[in-house]
């Protein structure tokens, strides 16, 4: 048996080479040091973790540990980020786990012509996410009738108000996020659409209608924010909010718009 | 881009106040839509039976469920 904890190689990210000292301080999960690999004319961004972690049985559980889940997640984006700034990047998506650096060559080699060709892609162009919602449904009184008289029938009265007063919100949020989202598009080369948030993980704040990234050239960016900020001045009665900018997470498969679902069947080593 | 506001002046992003994840991480929503249905998609040698919405499913959960514990304890 080994005496150290046995360790496999958490990947984050891929991208062409760029001089190693640039991550200087920049640690992966666990504090873990970056292992940069490569092979094949690309750099895997990579460190060592724990296998036990990331086994199929320890990683459902740990899926499951919001706190766990939020450290991978955060010490995740903060690598992406750090090569984010020094050069043109892929993300890899969340837990993704070779045996040892060999592994991570074969990857890199067999995949090398998608992997160019996904740099070529996104090279020069950041990510954008933007959200349009509902305004809170307990604005300050507007369909509240006199609570003096809320007897049985105006409280159902008041309710079905309610209930109006929210669907009359969402249809206009909806309709609203289709006007934002044609005019963030022309300023875009590429969106891609999520589920709407949950109202709950989003902060509660009114009903999640439309979220969108955008991957948009750099040289655009000032512009397509400038876009944001008039179309969010000019939201009365919906709220829309922008986050970013992201690496290009969103664009890194070549499915554009669609949900990307290609990953390759191969034999897993075990 | 570490959490830090835009560059850009007048936006302020990767902010996000008053939601039930937001004292915790102001983008940790964001980030797991981009962590667990973005991303390039490689079948790594570990999870192999751990893909794409398995692990959005599994995940959202988690997070859900931990939202709802969070509520029961703040009363």
């Amino acid at each position: 048996m080994s005496p150290e904890p046995a360790t496999v190689r958490y990947c984050y990210a891929i991208t062409r080479p760029f001089p190693a000292d640039l991550l200087h301080g920049v640690a992966g999960i666990h504090r873990a040091a970056l292992r940069p690999v490569h092979e094949a004319g690309l750099v895997a961004v990579t460190s060592p973790v724990p296998a036990a972690d990331f086994d199929e049985s320890a990683l459902r559980r740990n899926l499951e540990d919001l706190d766990w889940l939020a450290g991978v997640a955060r010490a995740h984006s903060a690598v992406v980020d750090a090569v984010a700034e020094v050069s043109a990047t892929l993300p890899l998506r969340l837990a993704t786990v070779y045996l040892d650096e060999g592994r991570v060559r074969t990857m890199l080699r067999e995949g090398r012509r998608r992997f160019a060709a996904a740099l070529d892609r996104i090279t020069g162009r950041v990510e954008w996410g933007v959200k349009v919602s509902t305004r809170p449904a307990t604005g300050p009184g507007a369909n509240r009738p006199d609570p003096a008289v809320d007897s049985g029938r105006s409280y159902l009265r008041r309710r079905l108000a309610e209930r109006d007063a929210r669907e009359t919100g969402w249809r206009r949020a909806a309709a609203a996020a289709g006007e934002i989202d044609r005019t963030l598009s022309a300023l875009a080369e590429n969106r891609r659409q999520y589920r709407p948030q949950h109202a709950q993980l989003s902060g509660g704040r009114g009903e999640n209608v439309l979220n969108v990234a955008y991957l948009v050239a750099e040289e655009r960016s000032a512009a397509f924010v400038d876009r944001f900020v008039a179309l969010r001045d000019a939201a009365s009665d919906f709220q829309v909010e922008l986050t970013g900018p992201w690496a290009p997470y969103s664009f890194a498969e070549a499915t554009g718009g669609a949900d990307a679902h290609t990953a390759e069947p191969r034999e897993a080593v075990r | 881009m570490n959490g830090e506001p835009s560059r850009e002046a007048g936006v302020e992003v990767r902010r996000d106040a008053g939601g039930p994840l937001a004292s915790r991480d102001v983008a940790l929503v964001d980030l797991l839509d981009r962590l667990l249905a973005g991303g390039v998609v490689l079948v790594g040698d570990l999870t192999l039976a751990i893909a794409d919405v398995d692990l959005v499913h599994v995940s959202l959960r988690a997070v859900i469920s931990s939202v709802r514990a969070g509520e029961v304890r703040a009363r």
